[in-house]
């Protein structure tokens, strides 16, 4: 195990972050306390409560979810594409690293840095809203698998983009719809039967619901189910890296 | 001694159908600089790509000081070191934490005073804390070369180094070969520059097409293909070669005014004696004579043109 060189990427890319704080920690931050504004106080305090949790405070597990999810993306996918970009990926690939040596120290940077943003959301929507947490450890579990899950999968989309167009697309036209459908501003009970049950397709209802869950109690599907389902697609993205390392997809012609 | 880099019938084939090396075996001994030479596309770039790790090969096998590149790719490119043709370097990264960066990556441990020594050699020291993306094209060529050299390696492969860069730096460059080359660092070099071959090299690969054409000891191949020739100013132009003189080393230029002798220095009687006495006999005079050494460049351009000049 090269540890010299984990630690290397590392702390390379945490250096980056702290190069580019505005965009990677106040824009989100801000994004999200507007949501707040607008959802949480003006619109919500005409809305009703949902299973006993104020309209406000109900939004935050599913706001914080869609950050997390889009900068996990955009984090990772970016820092693995902008090498190949530029080129300075050829030292990677002569250096003595393996490919689960790479994955991980990208996939750690991203995921620390999600991880940092997830709690400081956490922290400014105590000032707009009650927020309450039951399950902490659930709570923490689910940010970790969430922050490190979707790392991976922006990591997979940095590899696969061959432009600045393919990188923005599956954040912007797949995550982006999905997170806003998975009930990150309502639970599916709000839906009709039809829909609710198109919902359960979409793998971020799970994540939205567990994280939820882990604040409030509150569950569209069983914990369980939603742990099941964040484990599944973290398998998944395993494995797609292991046979992008295995082949050399876009990496190694 | 077992060689430095040991390649066996390396093939590449891109995805486009264009292949790139056609079964190049080559042995590299250590502490040897070697020079590949070749035109662009070659497959220079190609050979060194792959013996580096950053390309794939279509079949053969590259061991690097014997580790394999493939099945034991952790010692083989522990060793290496590689500046890459291109510039890609980090823009935003200061040059003392990209070499650093570089370092860690090879896997050693963390070495200031080493980083130090290695930009004070490419005088890179007063640019430590500069950010990359303000430095010159031949600031960003020493800032590579110091990443390469970051974590000592033993082996060293030169992508081109002196293309575009000004004389300081190319003096600069083949000194630093030389340095390497005193410490007993294997350096391989790929250049379309004859004249740094023929400075700086041991022994010369020339490759054509993919395919490794010829190699052999630079000294031992200037001798072999390289052959002198004396020209002679006439003060009367000739309308043919004399018939006593008559030679296939011997030729008159088209105005008449110049005989060209061409023959091997080494040779133990290499006939100008011969020449000049029978001119002298013949009362043919000469106003002026030059000899010429064929260069490295010579060879080259009737190697890779496919006109062999034994």
């Amino acid at each position: 195990m090269n540890l010299h060189a984990i630690a290397a990427i590392y702390l390379f890319e945490m250096a980056r972050t702290g190069r580019t704080l505005l965009q990677s920690v106040v824009s989100p931050v801000l994004s999200t306390a507007l949501y707040f504004v607008v959802f949480g106080s003006a619109i919500g305090s005409r809305m009703a409560e949902v299973e006993g949790v104020s309209y406000g405070a109900f939004l935050v597990p599913g706001l914080i979810m869609l950050s997390l999810l889009t900068q996990s993306i955009s984090n990772a996918s970016f820092a693995i594409y902008f090498p190949k970009f530029v080129g300075t990926i050829f030292e990677h690939l002569s250096a003595p690293v393996s490919g689960f040596e790479i994955t991980f120290s990208y996939v750690a940077a991203a995921a620390t840095k999600s991880l940092i943003l997830g709690l400081i959301i956490l922290a400014t929507s105590w000032f707009f809203v009650p927020v309450r947490i039951d399950h902490p450890g659930f709570m923490v579990l689910f940010l970790v698998l969430t922050c490190v899950t979707f790392s991976l999968f922006g990591f997979i989309i940095g590899i696969w983009a061959d432009g600045f167009e393919k990188l923005q697309i599956v954040p912007l036209l797949v995550v982006t719809p999905l997170t806003f459908l998975g009930g990150s501003f309502y639970s599916i009970d709000m839906l009709p039967p039809f829909w609710r049950s198109v919902s359960l397709l979409n793998p971020v209802l799970y994540l939205v619901s567990g994280f939820r869950w882990s604040f409030y109690g509150l569950a569209d599907v069983g914990v369980g189910l939603s742990l099941a389902m964040t484990a599944a697609f973290l398998l998944l993205d395993i494995a797609v890296v292991a046979w992008i390392f295995r082949t050399g997809y876009r990496l190694k012609k | 001694m077992s060689p430095a880099i040991s390649i066996r019938d390396l093939s590449k084939t891109y995805e486009s159908g264009f292949q790139a090396l056609r079964s190049v075996t080559l042995d590299i001994a250590p502490g040897e600089i070697f020079a590949l030479l070749g035109s662009n596309g070659a497959g220079k770039t190609t050979l060194i790509g792959i013996a580096c790790g950053i390309l794939n090969a279509s079949s053969g096998t590259v061991a690097i000081e014997g580790h394999d590149t493939v099945s034991d790719y952790r010692a083989a490119r522990s060793r290496v070191g590689l500046v890459p043709q291109e510039l890609t370097t980090d823009a935003f990264e200061t040059v003392w934490a990209t070499v650093s960066f570089s370092r860690g990556l090879f896997g050693r441990p963390r070495n200031p005073a080493l980083i130090e020594r290695v930009l004070r050699d490419l005088s890179l020291w007063d640019k430590r804390d500069a950010k990359i993306l303000t430095l010159s094209g031949g600031m960003k060529r020493r800032v590579l070369i110091a990443k390469a050299l970051s974590h000592e390696p033993t082996i060293l492969f030169l992508d081109e180094p002196t293309a575009g860069v000004d004389v300081e730096l190319r003096r600069d460059m083949w000194r630093l070969v030389r340095d390497l080359r005193e410490r007993g660092v294997t350096v391989v070099l790929t250049t379309h520059y004859i004249e740094e071959a023929e400075e700086m090299a041991d022994r010369v690969g020339v490759i054509r097409g993919g395919e490794l054409i010829l190699v052999e000891e630079k000294t031992r191949l200037m001798h072999r293909l390289g052959g002198k020739k004396l020209t002679l100013q006439l003060q009367e132009p000739l309308r043919e070669v004399p018939a006593g003189l008559a030679s296939e080393r011997l030729s008159l230029s088209a105005d008449g005014r110049e005989l060209v002798y061409s023959y091997d220095a080494q040779a133990e009687r290499p006939g100008i004696t011969r020449l000049l006495d029978g001119l002298l006999a013949a009362g043919i005079g000469f106003a002026d004579l030059r000899t010429e050494q064929s260069t490295l460049e010579d060879i080259f351009v009737a190697v890779v043109h496919g006109d062999d000049a034994r």
